[in-house]
């Protein structure tokens, strides 16, 4: 328990070290300049890629709409702002949520519809109906019952994820049972 | 019975998760619930490996006979575990745990304060004394004392990358209904068009790497068709977004519907609910809130990240030994997390720690507030470095107001207090008596039909509007906004600074008038919901709104009417005298107020968002008024009025109890009951104290010196005393049923031929407290609240007469306020 802990914990620092030391990919800083009308000449926006210290309106305003003496009226009405962003946190936020979110509906339909199907072949269709606690039960995690039974006899380590897993869903089900059915806890 | 009992222990030995089908249960009562517990208690229960049978299952047997009592509750202190005196059958190191399981709690009951207290103290006593024997001990006395600090910054660091990642992933996935980023189907609509020059200052957001689905499928973006075909796919992706929000949590982690907020209060002030801050709550909380908040539902996400932040603190608990075994300070160390919590929703680091001190905290000790700052500042900065807005700001609110308020707008400012606080109250009776048709009738039953349902109807009603499509935290923040010339928001409509085409502005707002209906239909109904929801951020919007308008139509009065008396004086014609944007975030202060009554908090968030002390005296008065016309209606807020809905044992700390009841009215057994039972300190044997145990439901039995004098001795905990005799019975050579039960120092003479006595002075609380039948009852219950007592017994004479427990109390405050006191489900 405590490596899996601590593992969790190692990720969560990797993810932020990498969001503060990923390269300056230079596509990833801009300057952005908004210039309001002016005029006759339009509002516009400009953005460059340039770094802080070129982060203003005689940098970035390019072409510049406006002839000799009229530039600096109209740069002093723009607003250059420096911003900065990492493209190579958000791909990753994005892929991990994604994975992480794929790999949670893979699990819940192998639990829902596969695990069922591979016990019933594997223990014998007259087990299930040992759990008078379960009948009509079509959640998942409906057998824990009797592979928990069938565990005790093999002290390996297979047996003890697997045990601890029925442990798990054996939760999960009463957790379900007080919240949605019997309205007991948050309503 | 003592036969019936060994039947049922081995019955439950054998089949142990069947084993919740025992007869003596209530139906429709939770016993069954603590059996399974949580992950988090495998590791106090695994140390002792293989030496006890404990290791290999994941709670302790005869626990699960029923824990729900009638009024005793479990208050022994294990001071016992060693300090005091005890018998040689008892270890007696409090830094290592005497018997795995002992000190711990059942499911849905409240923690001993003042047994974890004087457990930490002894711990800490000892540390510091073995620390002058050697240098090892002394390295550990000092890192024991810096653990707290490391764990605040674990905290922070692990809760600011959270909600980076939860924001970078909302913004995303809400965009993903509009359309797709061809350069990268990661990248939401403003890092799409992030670098590209074609966006102009009317569309912003226009640029050709971004696709709608319309222009997808069926290549243009203008037109009937396109419409339509954005208006499905807008349809299809909210409904998607809500199934998988639902049955995700459904599946995997039920515990991770609703905001958190009530329960995360009810469990600061000591109650127990196993799972609830566990880790697969964690995992489906935090991917489903990105889910909820992005299917277009009227949902904030503070709520919710208040409680993911508390499952972070939960879960890196179990790396400190400190914190793991000590129930009190944990509930510190999750206090500092809901500061962390509200700190990374807002960005506001002071206001998360005092949001933490107002509303959710029960216990505070200043100690906490340096370490939530601590904490808070670390997520900030985390969450920063993340950077999920592609720029340095914080949190979306950022807002500079110019132009400064005069007195006379106090007046419409205290209106939208008025209107606050109505909707306040509007809202929580409404959402109150919702869920209470819920929870009874069969509308509750069907959560994924209910959640599609709701789903379809609002992305159907919200899609035409431009304003009720956008998510709710950019609602808030156009509406904040101060219109100056570099504004495009179509709230604005200026063409030049010197002609306001009110005109432009008065159409918007038509708009923004047919947002309210929505929200609050949609929004009492749904929270808290059927995934992780939260109310923060809905309700800003609605008085958001509201506060616009007024401001709007303030603006136009004074621009049309200038020469008034109240606008002479310092308005002048064309000047830019009133900002709609400050109306706005008055209207939102009001109005979340109302909802929830916090004021200080609230009114640092909002002061925040403009770093400007003059905004401080209207935001206060609006604060201040829409609580006390909240109040007028009902004094509770909304978490206070979802704990009393769910029946929680919670005591609520600003409460007066104004009646003038003695100790002996609410203490029980009242005069039909059956007589209070209790253990003597000695005279019974093992056998005896079983069948008690087993025939009753109490969680605890005071100790007295015989039946005759009734005089107190202690208070001894169910399940200390089950765990022991248990114990004792498989380890204790000859201990059998008819050994005798020793409480006392020294055991009485016994014959050579009997078995020897189960000493079990080390599981008794020496000290319980105790009251006369005569104190008034609003001394009992300033008691109770200020230790942080369980329950305490009534003497008369000296000699013990009853008991009074938290939810006797709860009970007799609910029938004093005319309410059921049948209610109180919890103790």
């Amino acid at each position: 328990m405590k490596s899996v802990f601590l593992l969790e914990f190692f990720s969560v620092l990797c993810f932020v070290l990498l969001s503060t030391v990923t390269a300056k990919n230079s596509e990833d800083i801009r300057c952005k300049c908004i210039c309001p009308p002016y005029r006759d000449v339009e509002g516009q926006i400009y953005k460059q890629n340039v770094s802080l210290k070129d982060c203003n309106c005689l940098h970035v305003v390019e072409p510049m709409p406006v002839e000799g003496k009229d530039v600096e009226a109209y740069c002093l009405r723009c607003e250059c702002k420096y911003e900065e962003r990492s493209s190579g946190t958000i791909k990753f936020t994005i892929i991990m949520y994604l994975s992480i979110l794929g790999l949670l509906l893979l699990y819940m339909v192998y639990l829902t519809l596969l695990e069922p199907m591979l016990k019933r072949r594997l223990f014998g269709h007259s087990q299930l109906i040992q759990n008078d606690d379960d009948v009509g039960d079509q959640q998942p995690f409906a057998n824990a019952h009797n592979v928990l039974s069938r565990s005790h006899s093999r002290p390996n380590m297979l047996n003890k994820v697997e045990h601890a897993q029925q442990r798990w869903r054996r939760q999960v089900q009463e957790q379900r049972k007080s919240v949605f059915d019997r309205h007991v806890v948050l309503s | 019975t003592m036969f019936q009992f060994v039947n049922l222990h081995l019955k439950r030995a054998a089949d142990r998760f069947g084993g919740m089908e025992n007869p003596e249960y209530r139906t429709g009562s939770f016993e069954a619930l603590h059996h399974p517990s949580d992950d988090d208690d495998d590791e106090m229960v695994d140390i002792a490996g293989a030496t006890l049978d404990f290791s290999s299952t994941d709670d302790v047997p005869p626990l699960s006979s029923g824990a729900y009592d009638e009024y005793s509750s479990c208050s022994g202190s294990s001071r016992a575990a060693g300090m005091n005196g005890n018998g040689p059958g008892n270890l007696v190191d409090p830094l290592e745990d005497p018997v795995p399981g002992l000190g711990t709690y059942e499911d849905f009951n409240t923690i001993d304060w003042v047994r974890e207290k004087s457990k930490d103290r002894d711990r800490h006593r000892e540390i510091t004394n073995k620390s002058r024997q050697s240098t090892v001990a002394l390295l550990h006395s000092v890192s024991d004392a810096f653990s707290g600090w490391l764990l605040m910054l674990l905290v922070g660091l692990m809760s600011g990358a959270l909600a980076g990642g939860i924001d970078i992933a909302a913004h995303w996935l809400t965009d993903m209904k509009d359309g797709v980023c061809l350069i990268g189907f990661w990248f939401n609509h403003e890092h799409c068009c992030w670098t590209s020059n074609e966006t102009t200052f009317q569309e912003r957001d226009r640029c050709p790497q971004w696709q709608s689905w319309a222009e997808l499928i069926t290549g243009t973006s203008e037109g009937a068709f396109a419409y339509i075909v954005n208006y499905v796919m807008y349809i299809f992706w909210a409904l998607l977004f809500s199934f998988l929000a639902v049955i995700l949590v459904r599946a995997f982690a039920p515990y991770a519907c609703g905001s958190g907020i009530p329960e995360i209060k009810t469990i600061l002030s000591g109650f127990i609910i196993r799972g609830y801050l566990g880790k697969w709550t964690l995992i489906i909380k935090t991917i489903t809130l990105v889910l909820a908040v992005s299917s277009g539902l009227s949902l904030g996400k503070e709520g919710p990240l208040v409680h993911v932040a508390c499952c972070c603190a939960n879960i890196l608990c179990h790396l400190f030994t400190k914190y793991r075994k000590n129930e009190a300070k944990r509930r510190e160390v999750l206090s500092a997390a809901a500061a962390v919590g509200v700190s990374v929703a807002f960005g506001a680091p002071i206001g998360g720690v005092l949001f933490s001190l107002e509303e959710v905290s029960y216990y505070f000790p200043l100690k906490t507030l340096w370490r939530s700052f601590f904490a808070a500042l670390v997520a900030a900065f985390t969450l920063r470095s993340i950077n999920p807005f592609g720029n340095s700001r914080l949190v979306l609110f950022y807002v500079e107001f110019h132009a400064p308020w005069h007195l006379v707008e106090l007046g419409p400012f205290i209106l939208l207090g008025i209107f606050g606080g109505l909707w306040g109250a509007l809202f929580i009776r409404a959402n109150i008596a919702w869920c209470r048709r819920r929870k009874s009738t069969r509308l509750g039953h069907y959560p994924v039909i209910e959640v599609l349902v709701v789903a379809a109807l609002t992305a159907v009603i919200a899609y035409p509007n431009s304003y009720t499509r956008m998510s709710g935290a950019e609602l808030i923040s156009e509406l904040f906004n101060d219109c100056s010339l570099l504004d495009s928001s179509q709230l604005c409509g200026y063409k030049q600074p010197i002609d306001y085409p009110y005109w432009c502005e008065c159409k918007q707002t038509l708009c923004l008038i047919r947002k309210p209906v929505c929200p609050i239909r949609n929004h009492s109904v749904y929270y808290p919901s059927r995934f992780p929801s939260g109310l923060f951020i809905p309700s800003m919007a609605v008085g958001a709104i509201a506060g616009r308008l007024l401001g709007v139509g303030m603006e136009q009065l004074a621009y049309y009417n200038h020469d008034w008396f109240i606008f002479k004086g310092w308005c002048s014609p064309g000047a830019d005298c009133i900002t709609p944007g400050l109306y706005a975030m008055v209207g939102a202060a009001a109005c979340l107020g109302g909802v929830t009554r916090m004021t200080v908090s609230l009114v640092v968030h909002h002061v925040r968002a403009d770093w400007r002390l003059e905004y401080i005296v209207p935001l206060m008065a609006a604060t201040m008024t829409s609580k006390w016309v909240a109040d007028a209606f009902g004094r509770e807020g909304i978490y206070e009025a979802h704990i009393r809905l769910n029946g929680y044992p919670f005591l609520e700390p600003k409460e007066e109890f104004e009646h003038s009841s003695l100790a002996v009215d609410v203490m029980r057994p009242r005069r039909s009951d059956p007589a209070l039972a209790v253990l003597t300190q000695e005279g019974m044997t093992v056998g005896e104290v079983e069948a008690l145990v087993e025939s009753t439901h109490y969680s605890g039995f005071p100790v007295v010196v015989s039946q005759e004098s009734q005089r107190l001795v202690g208070f001894v905990l169910r399940r200390d005393l089950l765990i022991s005799i248990d114990n004792a019975r498989k380890r204790q050579e000859g201990v059998v049923s008819a050994s005798q039960v020793v409480f006392t120092e020294h055991a009485p003479a016994q014959a050579a031929e009997a078995p020897p006595p189960l000493r079990l002075r080390g599981i008794m609380d020496l000290s319980p407290f105790t009251v006369t039948d005569h104190t008034p009852m609003d001394i009992t219950v300033d008691i109770f609240r200020k230790l942080g007592l369980r329950q305490c017994l009534v003497t008369h004479n000296g000699r013990l007469l009853g008991i009074i427990t938290k939810k006797d109390i709860l009970k007799h405050m609910a029938q004093i306020a005319n309410r059921d006191p049948d209610s109180i489900l919890f103790n």
